[in-house]
């Protein structure tokens, strides 16, 4: 249906896209992830012709982009970052001048448009102008824009941004609805949304595909490495000594040596996928070391999504990654269609770039979590990754040091 | 390019600014008619509308500002360039609307001789040529204007572009009389050109090269030309920037020929600024 092939898009000395291929199979949702400024919506309006690449190919039903833009363009339903509104029209009359762009004959015409009002909800306001609608209404006006004549795929670029959750759950629907008709591609930097709706994720961060699966497979690819966050009363030199004897450890560290209430906090990465809860437990009571906590942590989609993203960065940037290394290693080899290549051989002048806003960006990842977090209703997931995100800052000041 | 001729032209006919155009072409025609033809009762309505030529100076970048600058602004063209239509088509429907705005005012315009032949006798072919050449002129810069706003997005900037160029070739006669004749002036003016073209090159390839070999190669063919024939500098500088005088091209039309070469003229103006506005939308995609 798709097929991208080693695209590349230069700004002067930046890299947006760096080398990304996949193709796209018909009737699935494909969801493009990533943090901002990852080169998401660039590769969206590469594959949707609006912008070209410096280098690579995008085939779409068999005709070349550049080469057959016409043919190629006719089946794609195109919602940019911003839906591209004519604010001095009303609903009615920016749809009937979009559907005669994309030449929908003249007999069709105001059934589909009806259709396609009824479908996102935008039937009562057809008279208005677009100027005074609200950003939900006009992003909806900018989604019926893009379903209008059916074309076979359907490209979203950031769909619910702008949406009340009511609204975000509706359009959730429409999109899985669409799906059995259609292929949808849509991007996103909110993780609930793309695992909610995609049947496949691909995670794009500083211009890669650094991973991409389903969103099942990624999350269980990523949890095969085991961590055990446990807290002791005891201290560190003899936690050392007693942890050693333990064949199935890999590695620990020591994350908070210095309270008050003679604790140590160990975080320990088991060989494999071995349950030592016990072991340990045994081992500490023999030596009268009280276990105060522990927890055996798995990994998420977010926390797939943010060693991905972020190792890539401290790969880019040239940091020394130590205590996080074989855990990082571990999420990024298991996972397929890593493009190896492209990941070491890094540009010099991206590297460059990357040193001074590495940890702008990383910075960014935060909030834009906190933000999404925000955003979502459930409570569950809300304590949840913020606790991930103290854990995430935490390996964070270790990378610096 | 239908819809977007049909959208373009709604657009203009619902907002202020198409209003704006047809009520200045309007009343300044009107005015100078009034002046020339019915007070003093001139039989030329040619003179009434070379006499006015300056107007597309202010009414053509209000015209023309927003047709592509505003796509770009708000962002609109990703609708347009996404959409199964090509940019010829784009801009070949703006500009049709554009032109379709124009006869607006040049269709009243033409009631003006047949007032005047209410009061005695006027040549009708010789009045209706004289439009002819005014309303192809119109299209010339119209032309112009789109081109300007296709390079730019912000409207006061493509305005104020269009007005500067459009003024620069306004008064290029009387910059053009300030050289002298001679083949001397001719040669440095020239030399001159060559140097800024090399530096045009150098901006565009980054390459020092090729501009040096563009620019010192330029520079001793000129030198060489004028060693043998220096008569073939004679005014040439004078006939270089006359290509530039769009207005001036309007006098033999005002004079009542169909002037030939001068259509030609106007529409080689129009497909040139037409064929850069295309490519400036699609080095844009490149850039």
């Amino acid at each position: 249906m798709i097929e991208v092939n080693h695209l590349v898009k230069r700004y002067g000395n930046h890299l947006a896209v760096n080398d990304i291929s996949f193709t796209v199979e018909k009737g699935q949702i494909y969801g493009f992830l990533g943090p901002n400024g990852a080169g998401k919506s660039t590769t969206m309006n590469i594959i949707t012709g609006y912008i070209a690449s410096t280098e690579g190919e995008v085939i779409i039903n068999g005709h070349d982009i550049l080469n057959e833009p016409e043919k190629a363009k006719k089946s794609i339903g195109y919602l940019p970052e911003q839906p591209p509104l004519y604010f001095d029209m009303t609903v009615m009359e920016y749809l009937k001048f979009s559907a005669e762009l994309k030449k929908i004959p003249k007999v069709n015409m105001p059934q589909m448009i009806d259709e396609v009002m009824e479908l996102v909800g935008i039937k009562d306001i057809q008279n208005r102008l677009i100027k005074n609608l609200s950003k939900g209404y006009k992003q909806r006006v900018g989604l019926a824009q893009a379903i209008l004549g059916y074309p076979e795929i359907i490209i979203l670029d950031e769909p619910t941004v702008g949406l009340d959750p009511k609204q975000i759950i509706e359009i959730r629907d429409l999109i899985k609805g669409l799906s059995e008709k259609h292929t949808v591609i849509l991007s996103s930097h909110i993780l609930s949304e793309v695992s909610a709706v995609c049947d496949y994720v691909l995670i794009i961060s500083n211009g890669k595909l650094v991973a991409s699966d389903t969103p099942d497979n990624l999350s269980k690819l990523a949890s095969g490495s085991n961590i055990l966050d446990i807290k002791v009363k005891s201290t560190a030199k003899k936690m050392e000594k007693l942890l050693q004897q333990l064949p199935e450890i890999e590695e620990f560290t020591f994350l908070d040596l210095e309270n008050n209430e003679n604790t140590v906090d160990i975080s320990i990465k088991t060989v494999d996928s071995v349950d030592i809860r016990e072991k340990i437990f045994y081992l500490c009571a023999q030596n009268k070391c009280p276990i105060l906590s522990m927890n055996s942590k798995l990994l998420s989609l977010e926390d797939v999504f943010l060693e991905l993203t972020q190792s890539n960065e401290a790969e880019d940037g040239g940091y020394k990654v130590d205590s996080t290394e074989g855990e990082r290693e571990g999420a990024l080899g298991s996972i397929e269609n890593v493009d190896e290549d492209s990941i070491s051989q890094t540009d010099e002048e991206e590297t460059e770039v990357n040193e001074k806003t590495g940890s702008d960006m990383e910075a960014k990842i935060k909030s834009d979590m906190k933000a999404e977090i925000k955003s979502d209703m459930k409570a569950e997931i809300k304590s949840d990754s913020e606790m991930k995100i103290a854990e995430t800052e935490d390996q964070e000041q270790e990378v610096s040091e | 390019m239908k819809a977007i001729y049909k959208k373009e032209l709604k657009s203009y006919l619902t907002s202020m600014i198409g209003y704006i155009f047809i009520f200045f072409t309007l009343v300044m025609t009107g005015l100078y008619f009034t002046a020339y033809n019915l007070q003093s009762a001139y039989p030329i309505f040619g003179v009434t509308l070379s006499s006015v030529t300056f107007i597309f100076l202010v009414a053509v970048p209000i015209l023309t500002m927003r047709v592509l600058a505003e796509e770009r602004k708000q962002k609109t063209d990703q609708m347009l360039l996404t959409a199964p239509v090509s940019v010829s088509d784009i801009i070949l429907g703006k500009y049709l609307a554009l032109i379709t705005v124009y006869c607006i005012p040049i269709a009243i315009i033409c009631l003006y001789p047949l007032i005047m032949g209410m009061f005695g006798t006027v040549s009708l072919p010789m009045a209706y040529t004289a439009l002819l050449g005014f309303f192809l002129l119109g299209c010339a810069e119209i032309a112009i204007g789109v081109f300007l706003s296709s390079v730019t997005e912000s409207q006061v900037i493509a305005a104020v572009l269009s007005f500067v160029v459009l003024f620069a070739c306004y008064v290029i006669s009387g910059i053009a009389s300030f050289f002298s004749q001679t083949a001397m002036t001719s040669v440095l003016a020239f030399g001159v050109l060559m140097l800024v073209l090399a530096l045009i090159i150098y901006a565009m390839t980054r390459s020092s090269f090729v501009a040096s070999i563009v620019g010192l190669a330029g520079e001793i063919i000129l030198a060489v030309i004028f060693m043998i024939k220096p008569s073939l500098f004679e005014g040439a500088i004078q006939k270089l920037l006359d290509i530039f005088n769009i207005s001036s091209h309007l006098t033999i039309f005002i004079d009542g020929m169909l002037d030939l070469t001068g259509v030609i003229y106007f529409l080689s103006i129009v497909a040139v600024s037409l064929f850069l506005s295309m490519q400036s939308i699609i080095k844009r995609r490149w850039s």
